[in-house]
């Protein structure tokens, strides 16, 4: 492979693999807070 | 006895008979790192090391990295094995609070456009003749993340380990002084004058914060396997941060591993610095390229955070894009400074520690996906 087309993949993919992991994880974040709401100690004891 | 005399005097002398330009050039320039963390403070806990460390391999006959040597030891246990900035990450994990990051998980895209200098430098250091696998380690210094640099340079460049290392730790401590020339020449007055409504303070379950750093380890990991040690130990060491379970070993990763740690892989970076093979013309292009990735990183964060401005009508100010490198805090501080100077009444430290949180994982997987993708196209080992 030459140098040109090993740094041109390798930049273009980086990004756009870098963006998209990173996106995904901001989606996992809010799937997660929606999962797992905060619940103050005051509820948590009653249903506990 | 005349004879053993004259010979066992000698002995005294081999040294100075030994010492060559240099041998002399490399102590200055480890008396140099050593006056840098010292006296102006610079990253002290990484330059003191490296700084001796560099003295110590220079000193004529010394054989500190010879076969049997006394840093070659360390150096083969801890570097070449990639241990070392696997158990700095350890640390890390364990003192990062991701908190910022949870509550404003949008932000974590300033993260990801904040590591662009890596890959932009990496084309540049092809253009400039570099090797692919040292252009590899020279970009990464754009991860702005010693341990993430250590790793990739010694696992693909070894011989390139010190100069990397020197400059991803001397451009970090110099964030204060790069960021905001780029800050001012990329954004308007009005654009850094823009106020950021208070950050939303909404809690975030314990539950969340347990789970957070396991998700993150398997969704990451499969996406890029062979990144998994890097993305691993730095979640490994938030989940006992967060897991309130084992206060023992949070405690022993953010302090005593750690310290132990950053003391022995100082002395190993230093010991690479071998006048030999840190005095050729690679190096200054080494540390040129390191400031060409960090400045890119920034403006990159910057043109992205105006993007999201634009998107978001005005509600978020462009500085904080700054903060999507992986310097923390220091890199948010920053941005809290700079918009100060042109909005007394904004305050964006908040906001930047998210980004500069989301620039922490950013920086982490952002050298996944490259050793990921380097694999991928047969560059190394299956």
């Amino acid at each position: 492979m030459d140098t040109w087309t090993f740094g041109l993949t390798l930049a273009v993919i980086g990004m756009a693999g870098t963006m998209l992991v990173l996106w995904i994880l901001s989606l996992l974040i809010v799937l997660m807070k929606k999962v797992f709401p905060y619940q103050s100690e005051e509820s948590a004891a009653k249903k506990g | 006895m005349e004879t053993a005399l004259v010979s066992g005097a000698q002995g005294l002398f081999l040294g100075v008979l030994n010492l060559g330009p240099g041998h002399v050039i490399m102590i200055l320039v480890g008396s140099v790192l050593l006056y840098l963390g010292i006296a102006k403070g610079y990253e002290p806990l990484l330059l003191v090391p490296i700084g001796f460390g560099a003295i110590l391999v220079n000193i004529p006959l010394s054989e500190m990295m010879a076969e049997d040597g006394f840093l070659r030891y360390f150096y083969d246990v801890g570097v070449r094995t990639e241990v070392f900035p696997l158990l700095i990450f350890l640390g890390i994990g364990a003192m990062t609070d991701f908190k910022p990051l949870l509550e404003n998980p949008k932000i974590i895209l300033l993260g990801a456009a904040g590591q662009f200098g890596i890959f932009l430098t990496l084309l540049l250091a092809l253009a400039l003749g570099f090797d692919k696998l040292d252009a590899v380690a020279v970009s990464i210094i754009g991860a702005c993340d010693g341990p993430t640099a250590i790793y990739v340079s010694s696992k693909f460049a070894p011989h390139m380990l010190g100069a990397v290392s020197v400059a991803a730790y001397s451009y970090m401590s110099l964030v204060p002084l790069i960021q905001p020339p780029i800050m001012r020449a990329l954004t308007t007055e009005k654009e850094r004058q823009i106020i950021m409504g208070a950050a939303k303070s909404q809690p975030i379950s314990k539950t969340t914060k347990i789970v957070f750093p396991i998700a993150v380890t398997i969704f990451a990991s499969i996406l890029a396997p062979k990144g998994a040690p890097l993305i691993g130990t730095l979640m490994l060491g938030n989940l006992m941060r967060e897991c309130g379970v084992v206060d023992r070993l949070k405690s022993a990763s953010e302090n005593e591993i750690t310290n132990i740690v950053t003391l022995l892989l100082g002395l190993c970076i230093g010991a690479t610095m071998e006048a030999a093979k840190f005095l050729r013309g690679e190096t200054l292009l080494v540390l040129a390229l390191g400031f060409v990735a960090i400045s890119l990183d920034t403006a990159v964060g910057l043109l992205f955070g105006k993007l999201m401005c634009v998107m978001t009508g005005g509600k978020i100010n462009p500085l904080i894009g700054a903060a999507g490198i992986s310097a923390f805090p220091m890199s948010a501080r920053v941005v809290q400074t700079e918009g100060q100077k042109y909005n007394k009444k904004s305050y964006l430290l908040m906001h930047a520690m998210s980004a500069n949180a989301g620039g922490q994982i950013g920086s982490v997987i952002a050298a996944a996906v490259m050793l990921s993708v380097l694999q991928g196209m047969g560059i190394v080992g299956q």
